[in-house]
C-alpha cells in the first residue's frame, strides 16, 4: 500500500493521499475520519523529501511562501477542528468532490 | 494589498488540508489564476506551505487520537522508497497516458466517495425520521 501510494506521489507530484484515504479505509480498514488524519501523518514525510528534492538549489518566491503558509497554518487549525466535528458521509461527500475536481484538472492540463 | 489574498489561498486551502482532503486542489488553481502566478512556481509554493501546515493539523489529530499508528512507520517507509522510484520513473519516460490513465481512475475513485457519502446520509437521514416518528 505504502509502496502504491509513494509511487503515485512520484510520478504524478500529487494523488498520493488521495488514494491512501480510500485505501485506508477499505483494507486496513480505518474508519473514515481516522484515515484522512492517518493520510495526513503518512504525507507529510513524504512531502518534506519532496520539497528537498524539488526546491533545492532552485528560485523559490519566499514571500509568498511565508505569506501563504501564514494563512495555511491558521486554516490547519481550523481544519483538523472541523474533521473532529464533521459526519462521515458530508467527509465522503466533500473528499469526493476536491477528489474529482483535481482529477478533471489532471486530465485537461 | 495582493498579499492578502496570498494569505487568504493558504487560509482556505490550509482548512481543506488540515481535513486530510488536498489543499492543493484549491491554492494552485488560486495562486495560477488569481494571481498570475506560474504553474512551476505555485507547485513549489505548495509544496512547502504544506509543511508546516500538515504538521501543525497533525499535532491535533493526534491529540484527538485521529490517527492510527500502528503499521505507520512501515507505511510511511515503504511510501517513501515508492516515491523515489516513482520520481525517477517519472524523469525518464513521457507520462502523459500514465497521468491520463491516473486521471481517469481518480474520477471513478470520486463518484465512489461521493456516492458512498450520499449513502451514508440518507441512511442518518432515515434513521432520524424513523426515530421521530416513534
Amino acid at each position: 500500500m505504502g509502496l502504491i501510494v509513494g509511487l503515485a506521489n512520484g510520478l504524478f507530484g500529487a494523488g498520493g493521499g488521495t488514494v491512501l484515504v480510500p485505501a485506508l479505509e477499505k483494507f486496513k480498514p480505518l474508519e473514515t475520519h481516522k484515515a484522512h488524519a492517518t493520510t495526513l501523518a503518512v504525507i507529510l514525510p513524504l512531502s518534506i523529501i519532496s520539497a528537498l528534492v524539488y526546491v533545492w538549489g532552485v528560485d523559490v518566491d519566499w514571500k509568498a511562501v511565508g505569506l501563504v503558509s501564514a494563512g495555511g497554518v491558521v486554516g490547519g487549525v481550523i481544519g483538523a477542528r472541523i474533521l473532529s466535528k464533521i459526519s462521515a458521509g458530508w467527509l465522503n461527500i466533500l473528499f469526493g468532490l476536491f477528489l474529482g475536481a483535481g482529477a478533471i484538472r489532471m486530465l485537461f492540463s | 494589498m495582493s498579499w492578502v489574498w496570498y494569505v487568504v489561498a493558504g487560509l482556505a486551502s490550509g482548512i481543506i488540508c488540515g481535513m486530510g482532503i488536498g489543499g492543493g486542489a484549491i491554492l494552485i488553481p488560486a495562486l495560477t489564476i488569481f494571481l498570475g502566478m506560474e504553474q512551476q512556481a505555485a507547485q513549489k509554493i505548495n509544496l512547502l506551505y504544506f509543511i508546516p501546515t500538515a504538521a501543525i493539523a497533525l499535532r491535533l489529530h493526534i491529540k484527538n487520537g485521529n490517527v492510527e499508528k500502528s503499521g505507520l512507520l512501515k507505511l510511511t517507509i515503504y511510501g517513501v522508497i515508492g516515491a523515489v522510484v516513482g520520481a525517477f520513473i517519472a524523469v525518464n519516460i513521457d507520462g502523459g497516458y500514465l497521468r491520463k490513465g491516473f486521471a481517469v481512475f481518480l474520477l471513478t475513485m470520486a463518484v465512489y466517495e461521493i456516492m458512498k457519502g450520499y449513502k451514508r446520509w440518507t441512511s442518518k437521514d432515515s434513521k432520524r425520521s424513523k426515530t421521530n416518528s416513534v
